[in-house]
């Protein structure tokens, strides 16, 4: 013990230098592959660069013309919050719901799992062309569920500006299936005695659910808000087969904005200023979800930074 | 430690109610055996509706891929194919060479995978668990990396990869992987550790064991089901991507199943699109059958209740 004590200084040291041992794969992988692109893109977004002719300094008129004279960017970036508010709130719910679900030890449960998990399974592409017969107006699984069940006509969904939108929210749920692995990777975490003291204490299945399940669970459910939210700027995949952002702008969605502008109007510089725009206003949301983690989020074992 | 449980009708094991064996445990036991079986049935009544819901689109694409070309857009259609043809599969096997696509896919989605458990995991505890100067900005630093869209930092990553002669090899698509893993992993894998009670660290401490000790004795066996996840992500990325491999695997004898799947979604002698739409759900059921394996078998590190013994 006294030896500990004599160490003391040193031991901090020590720990940092371990410290930067363990995370030095990141930072090599950082300042070789990650840093210079990053870089490169916030220089270009000064500029104006059409690939093939060199870029030329423009200062911020692309910022200025983003903010002042871009109905389309407006318009990508309502697309883009409206989805985040809505579709990532259910998405957490239901990946919640459905990890309960399938942590109760029921017959075939690996089965079941698998089946939830099957969306996510399928390559991109294809699971946007099954998603827009599904979604077609006449030979479409929904409508013709619509037709026999309640004998109405289902909308065009991906043809129709105020339902496109809606047919992207409701697909976005059928993916439930990787938050609810990760939500099970948190239950299996959460140990048994928890449960067995509740038990005894008499608590019921609510209680346990609320004073057990869900503070145990939330450093798992902090994690799927951060990414849910990245996730939605990043959306791409779907609008681009699906819709292509129609009709109209509905489903114009941020990300689909800024590849148009790189890649088929061969605006890179002002894709860039987008793409940094776009950075800072997730940077801000993260932030912001991280400075209020110390209210809802327990960490068994945090060890606080100095 | 389903042994234990014969009936298999709890989720958590009874270790507690076995040692404290007395009368009043026993009913307690029995009631809750009847209680659970309820909650079984009601866990069952909400399941099922739901599996149909995540089925249907999947059978579809399977009962596409056995139909006839012609009758695919019959109204209403045809639910199951009349007559059932396994033609399609046979013909795109005829067109891509499964196997070849399938080593190449299979050997760069291992070595991504190992990467990433391995680098990702030790930066996670690193982040998670030892203090050093700049922490929380260089973690913030590293969440930055997938908040700028990879269409704006593409090309300048592709010039460092031409810089470093590694385009049209597997070394792009799975060095990376190693340096680090992604920011997600990482940032899964420090929320798991982070849930780890901190005294199990300082005992191990106490006792003399090193950093790397604590990381490799206690924490990662303690998070394996969060490594199981891992797993099962990076294996998808990787068996699916066709952004990153279209960019840096040229050559044919490079190619992946994703893009052995997308060359014959473009390649139809009838002009890309929906008319081959049998071959290429044909084409996509076989891709997809080594994923849901994998994840039928992963997930038996989703049943593991761990305990900690000793940590009181």
């Amino acid at each position: 013990m006294s030896l500990l004590k004599q160490w003391r200084p040193s031991l901090a040291v020590h720990e940092a230098l371990w410290g930067f041992i363990f995370i030095s794969p990141w930072i090599v992988g950082f300042l070789a592959l990650q840093l210079g692109p990053m870089l490169a893109s916030l220089v270009l977004s000064f500029t104006e660069y059409q690939i093939v002719a060199p870029p030329k300094f423009v200062g911020l008129a692309n910022y200025v013309r983003m903010f002042t004279a871009d109905v389309s960017f407006w318009a990508a970036l309502k697309v883009t919050v409206t989805f985040a508010i809505v579709a990532v709130p259910l998405q957490l719910v239901a990946g919640l719901l459905v990890a309960l679900l399938m942590n109760q030890k029921v017959p075939g449960q690996m089965l079941w799992r698998t089946v939830y998990y099957l969306p996510n399974v399928v390559a991109g592409v294809s699971v946007a062309m099954l998603w827009v017969w599904i979604f077609h107006s006449q030979f479409g699984l929904i409508n013709l569920a619509l037709r026999l069940a309640f004998g109405i006509q289902g909308p065009a969904w991906l043809g129709h500006p105020s339902w496109a939108l809606p047919a992207l929210i409701i697909m976005s749920l059928w993916s439930v299936g990787s938050s609810m692995i990760v939500n099970l990777a948190g239950l299996q975490g959460i140990p048994s005695e928890l449960y067995e003291a509740a038990a005894i204490d008499g608590a019921t299945w609510w209680h346990k659910f609320w004073k057990v399940t869900l503070p145990m669970l939330s450093p798992v459910l902090f994690f799927n808000l951060v990414m849910g939210i990245i996730g939605t700027f990043q959306y791409f995949t779907n609008a681009y087969v699906m819709t292509g952002g129609g009709p109209g702008r509905s489903t114009l969605f941020y990300n689909l904005y800024l590849y148009m502008n790189a890649f088929q109007y061969y605006k890179m510089g002002y894709a860039s200023a987008l793409a940094w725009v776009m950075f800072l206003i997730i940077l801000v949301f993260t932030l912001l979800i991280f400075r209020s983690s110390p209210l809802w989020v327990y960490y068994e074992g945090t060890v606080k930074g100095r | 430690m389903a042994s234990v449980n014969p009936s298999g009708s709890e989720t958590q094991p009874l270790s507690a109610a076995g040692k404290s064996a007395g009368v009043g445990a026993r009913r307690a036991r029995m009631s809750r055996r009847a209680r659970s079986a309820r909650s079984q049935i009601l866990a069952m009544l909400l399941i099922i509706p739901g599996a149909i819901l995540f089925l249907a689109p999947f059978l579809w694409m399977l009962s596409t891929s056995l139909k006839d070309p012609r009758y695919i857009f019959l109204f209403p259609p045809q639910i199951i194919p009349d007559p059932i043809r396994f033609d399609s599969y046979r013909q795109v096997f005829e067109r891509v060479p499964f196997f070849h696509y399938g080593w190449n896919t299979l050997r760069m989605t291992v070595l991504c995978i190992l990467g990433q458990l391995i680098t990702a995991s030790m930066v996670a505890y690193g982040f998670a668990r030892l203090r050093f100067p700049g922490r929380d900005v260089l973690f913030i630093l590293l969440l930055s990396t997938i908040m700028l869209p990879t269409q704006v930092t593409l090309i300048p990553s592709f010039l460092i990869f031409r810089y470093l002669g590694w385009i049209d090899t597997f070394k792009p698509l799975i060095v990376p992987d190693w340096l680090g893993g992604s920011a997600f992993t990482v940032f899964l894998l420090r929320q798991f550790i982070s849930t780890l009670p901190i005294e199990m660290d300082e005992a191990a401490k106490i006792e003399g064991c090193s950093y790397f000790g604590i990381y490799w004795r206690i924490i990662l066996p303690l998070i394996k089901p969060a490594l199981a996840a891992v797993s099962i992500f990076v294996f998808m990325w990787n068996w699916n991507d066709i952004f990153y491999s279209l960019i840096y695997l040229n050559s044919q004898k490079n190619w992946t199943l994703a893009l052995g799947l997308n060359f014959l979604r473009r390649s139809s002698p009838m002009g890309p699109g929906f008319l081959e739409a049998n071959l290429i759900m044909a084409g996509s059921v076989i891709v997809m059958l080594p994923c849901l394996l994998v994840f039928f078998f992963a997930q038996k590190y989703f049943i593991q209740g761990i305990v900690f013994t000793g940590i009181k």
